[in-house]
């Protein structure tokens, strides 16, 4: 059951908090021991907000637009009190002293926080297999990655675990295991959505976002996430989004760009679903136009020093000396460096070297400085898109879930991955992954709606369409 | 200390001050000094995982007083991260501001008339406080290091000066000048003792006419003394080592109080690469200009426009009267002056008892009332009492026994002393001294004060001196 339907149901008193509640760890307890989707629940706190939730509608109070709701968190959000570990051995059993506002929010929309789900490394990865507590199987085929980095929750959406669950997208971690995992999957324009309690990789691009098994719970999830924040300086000063009541606003009349840069190279049928989705657009009304953004091919260039030399500071602070994990050393020089040894994984202790020789003198204005500078010419570049256009349409990943080892071995490919879903995290617009085909051993095939910056609604109304028409496909 | 002939000493200074803020640059943390370890810290300045910085409003009011203080373009700026690793530091990168300061290119007055420029000031956080044990206080080998975080993101304002100074002793006006500036606008309490300032000097010598030596930048000077005898030591050390046919090295040095010299802490080729780069963290700090000119328009006067102020009240003022001045605006008590000026009173009696009794007890003078100050010096020019008495009387009004000094004097007894009884003491002392009244006749004027003194204490320096000397001239 949805998450929308969910909420309204008990709201109305039809069904409990706490039935909704036992049936998702039911499942969880049934299925997580083989997805390794969950790294921790919190069963006690869920069943404590369950109870207050029928409580309140007992006492005839709502308890928000959430009552009731399962939603799961990705283990780099802080939650008082409740382990949290970026999936690295460096935080060991650290529990935050405090709360991220995207999870106070949901706490007082009568959400139930049943849990903390795995990612790679700080979310560092697009497949999972970077995290210290193993990886996380695809729900679809047990035999592939589930993408990432936050696989865990696009798995644990995917396995019916919980109907929504929040993710984080640096380069593309909500959108490409969404794809994946044949799920919905939203990155919110920069600063819509609290950054406060998210543990940084890169603070520039990391963005909050909501997985789901429909666009309408995406729309309304960011509802209660989205809006100011003052504990957070790049918040945007505006209020809590209104999408849900859009949601069904359709495409009609709306200019949508299909952008070559964003599907060319993928595989055929990734290709296919771009295209039929362009058909599915068009008939709703929408005047769907070819386009061709060149600068897009430099995105993944730029972002692969940026979020790296934003890593590399974001990430100096885990030296072991106030918290998380700490191996002893001689001295506390040697105390940090041991720490840092053991508790990063390669794939971490890599970025942050990159990211330190992209800032270190004689080569901050050939790496970093040229990586901000064709920032800007893509920012310039989507902006006289969207000049023309509502909406981008493309692919979300290049191919489908791909089976556990396939890339590990090889960086690069890896990288490759993000190649459709970095620029948008670099400019800073919102993006969103609708499920729309399948591919390759029956997997799933998402295609991705990008929009400019605070056009989540309109967007919104586009994806709502590739999922209706996807359900008559 | 003055060079060998031919040599020339270059010195900038660079100066931080912690701000007089509620709460830190970042957080919402108490500022506070001297409280128990770690009482004033959250998950923001601890750097917890997960916390983002928000910007202190009042941090930004206090830094741009101190750029209008000091002359400066105030103008849009940024911050950026400096990276390295420390555990005082508790992100491992300090907030601080690179290519785009709030303040700069201004400029410093100082008393003897020289300007010294300001490059830039801007607005960081401070460190944490490390204590190495067992190690002599180095981190190296240190076998257990204890951090207290209070002071973790507690504002800091850094004032660059240009390489202006020329001698220790205009280092040390500079240094002096900026501290009582930057108490007379309120952003700081000028607390050397407290690390409320603390400087670095850059430090190089040249011969005459050459351009500018290698410096060096000299760390640890916790007081005006050391910041003058660094200096001079580190002049002569580079002028002996050019003279010998060294070469001086750019390195930063470490001053030893103790000893009093200074030594190699790091050389230039050791030096960290900070890497710095914008903090994606905070936006761009663009102070609304009405903001900017409500700041320039309401600052206090500051202490060079005041001394003369002050100074305007004396006709043609003795050097002990200027050091009064510059001592009184340095405490910011001469509103008794000058109260006294406006009520036509004795502005040198004034300026003196401001100099001396006042500041003896400036924790206290807001007990005093400037008409009380303004009765006190007019009793004392009257010669209602004594001088001694008028020093009695401000000592006890700022201790707090009255707050009225009429009936302060009354309950004291310094009465004016009835004449007739003067003139009978006068006549009875002459009696019972007459070997002294004999050389006081023949012309010995210092055995006035013996008279006077004999009067004092059988008065318990009820007396006038003044009086005591008239009574005796009257009968020589």
């Amino acid at each position: 059951m949805n998450a929308r339907t969910t909420a309204q149901r008990v709201r109305r008193g039809e069904i409990s908090a706490v039935s909704v509640l036992e049936d998702s760890l039911a499942r969880i307890h049934a299925e997580n021991p083989r997805l390794n989707a969950f790294l921790r629940l919190d069963e006690e706190g869920a069943r404590a907000a369950a109870e207050r939730v029928d409580a309140l509608v007992a006492a005839g109070d709502d308890p928000g637009p959430l009552a009731g709701v399962p939603i799961a968190l990705k283990d780099n959000l802080c939650q008082r009190g409740v382990v949290t570990t970026c999936a690295s051995r460096i935080l060991g059993e650290w529990r935050p002293p405090y709360t991220a506002t995207v999870v106070e929010r949901l706490a007082g929309a009568g959400a139930l926080l049943v849990g903390k789900t795995n990612l790679d490394e700080f979310a560092m990865g697009s497949s999972t297999e970077n995290s210290a507590y193993g990886p996380t199987l695809n729900p679809r085929d047990l035999s592939r990655v589930p993408g990432g980095s936050s696989g865990g929750s696009a798995a644990a959406v995917a396995a019916d675990f919980t109907p929504v669950a929040l993710g984080s997208d640096t380069g593309g971690s909500i959108r490409q295991p969404a794809s994946f995992c044949g799920v919905v999957g939203l990155k919110p324009t920069y600063g819509l959505v609290s950054r406060f309690g998210l543990v940084a990789f890169a603070s520039s691009l990391d963005q909050i976002g909501p997985f789901s098994t429909t666009v309408e719970d995406a729309a309304l999830t960011l509802e209660v996430i989205g809006g100011h924040d003052p504990r957070d300086s790049t918040s945007l000063r505006v209020g809590a989004p209104q999408l849900v009541a859009h949601v069904d606003d359709g495409v009609a009349g709306r200019r949508v760009g299909l952008v070559r840069e964003l599907f060319e190279g993928a595989d055929a049928e990734v290709v296919a679903a771009v295209h039929t989705a362009a058909e599915v657009l068009r008939a709703a009304g929408a005047d769907v136009v070819d386009l061709s953004i060149p600068e897009l091919s430099l995105g993944l260039s730029a972002y692969y020093i940026i979020a790296p030399a934003e890593a590399s500071s974001n990430l100096a602070r885990f030296d072991g000396v106030r918290f998380g994990h700490r191996v002893s050393g001689e001295d506390v020089t040697a105390m940090m460096e041991a720490t840092r040894t053991f508790g990063f994984g390669d794939e971490v202790k890599r970025r942050i070297m990159l990211g330190t020789y992209a800032l270190s003198a004689g080569y901050y204005d050939a790496y970093y400085g040229q990586a901000l500078k064709v920032r800007t010419l893509m920012i310039d570049a989507f902006a006289r898109a969207y000049q023309h256009v509502d909406l981008l349409l493309g692919a979300t990943a290049p191919t489908v879930a791909f089976p556990f080892g396939a890339k590990s071995h090889d960086p690069m490919t890896m990288y490759l991955n993000d190649v459709f879903t970095i620029p948008t995290n670099l400019v800073g617009h919102p993006a969103i992954s609708v499920p729309f085909a399948t591919g390759e051993g029956g997997l799933p095939v998402g295609v991705q709606l990008l929009g400019p910056g605070m056009s989540e609604s309109v967007m919104l109304a586009g994806a709502r369409i590739l999922e209706r028409d996807r359900e008559g496909l | 200390m003055s060079l060998p002939d031919g040599w020339e000493l270059v010195v900038g200074l660079e100066v931080h001050t912690e701000l007089l803020t509620a709460s830190k640059l970042f957080c919402g943390c108490e500022n506070r000094f001297g409280e128990e370890p770690n009482t004033h810290v959250c998950p923001v300045c601890l750097g917890l995982p997960g916390s983002l910085p928000v910007l202190n409003r009042q941090a930004v009011e206090l830094a741009m007083r101190i750029g209008a203080a000091l002359h400066c373009t105030i103008a849009p700026s940024t911050f950026h991260r400096k990276n390295y690793f420390y555990p005082d530091q508790s992100k491992d990168y300090q907030i601080s501001q690179y290519d785009l300061p709030i303040n700069s290119r201004g400029y410093l007055d100082l008393p003897d008339g020289s300007r010294i420029g300001i490059e830039r000031a801007h607005l960081e956080e401070d460190t944490g406080k490390t204590t190495h044990l067992s190690s002599g206080g180095r981190l190296q080998g240190a076998e257990r290091s204890l951090v207290d975080y209070n002071r973790c993101g507690v504002p800091l304002v850094e004032i660059v000066s240009a390489p202006d100074i020329r001698s220790s002793a205009q280092a040390r006006a500079y240094a002096s000048e900026l501290r009582s500036v930057l108490i007379a606008t309120g952003a700081s309490d000028g607390r050397l003792e407290e690390g409320s300032i603390r400087f670095d000097a850059n430090v190089s010598v040249r011969r005459a006419g050459e351009p500018f030596g290698t410096r060096c930048e000299i760390k640890n000077l916790n007081s005006l003394r050391s910041l003058q005898r660094a200096i001079d030591y580190e002049a002569q050390r580079q002028i002996d080592l050019i003279e010998s046919g060294g070469v001086v090295r750019q390195e930063t040095r470490h001053w030893d109080e103790g000893l009093g010299e200074t030594s190699t802490l790091r050389v230039k080729e050791d030096a960290e690469d900070y890497r710095y780069f914008r903090d994606p963290d905070l936006v761009d700090l663009a102070p609304e200009p009405a903001w900017v000119d409500e700041v320039r328009h309401r600052l206090p006067p500051m202490p060079s426009e005041r001394r003369s102020a002050l100074g305007a009240l004396l006709s043609s003022p003795t050097s002990a009267q200027l050091d009064a001045v510059e001592a009184v605006v340095e405490l910011g008590i001469e509103r008794f002056v000058h109260a006294v000026a406006r009520e036509n009173g004795d502005v040198v009696i004034a300026l003196s008892r401001a100099a001396n009794e006042l500041a003896s007890a400036v924790d206290e003078v807001d007990r005093l009332a400037e008409h009380s100050f303004v009765t006190v010096v007019d009793m004392e020019a009257s010669g209602e009492v004594s001088a001694t008495q008028a020093k009695a009387l401000l000592a006890g009004l700022l201790a707090g026994e009255d707050s009225d000094p009429r009936s302060l004097a009354r309950a004291k007894g310094f009465e004016k002393m009835d004449q007739s009884a003067l003139s009978t003491l006068v006549e009875e002392l002459i009696g019972a001294h007459p070997d002294e009244w004999s050389r006081y006749r023949g012309g010995d004027e210092k055995l006035a004060q013996f008279f006077i003194g004999q009067v004092m204490r059988r008065t318990k320096g009820q007396a006038n001196g003044k009086t005591v000397i008239e009574e005796l001239n009257a009968r020589r």
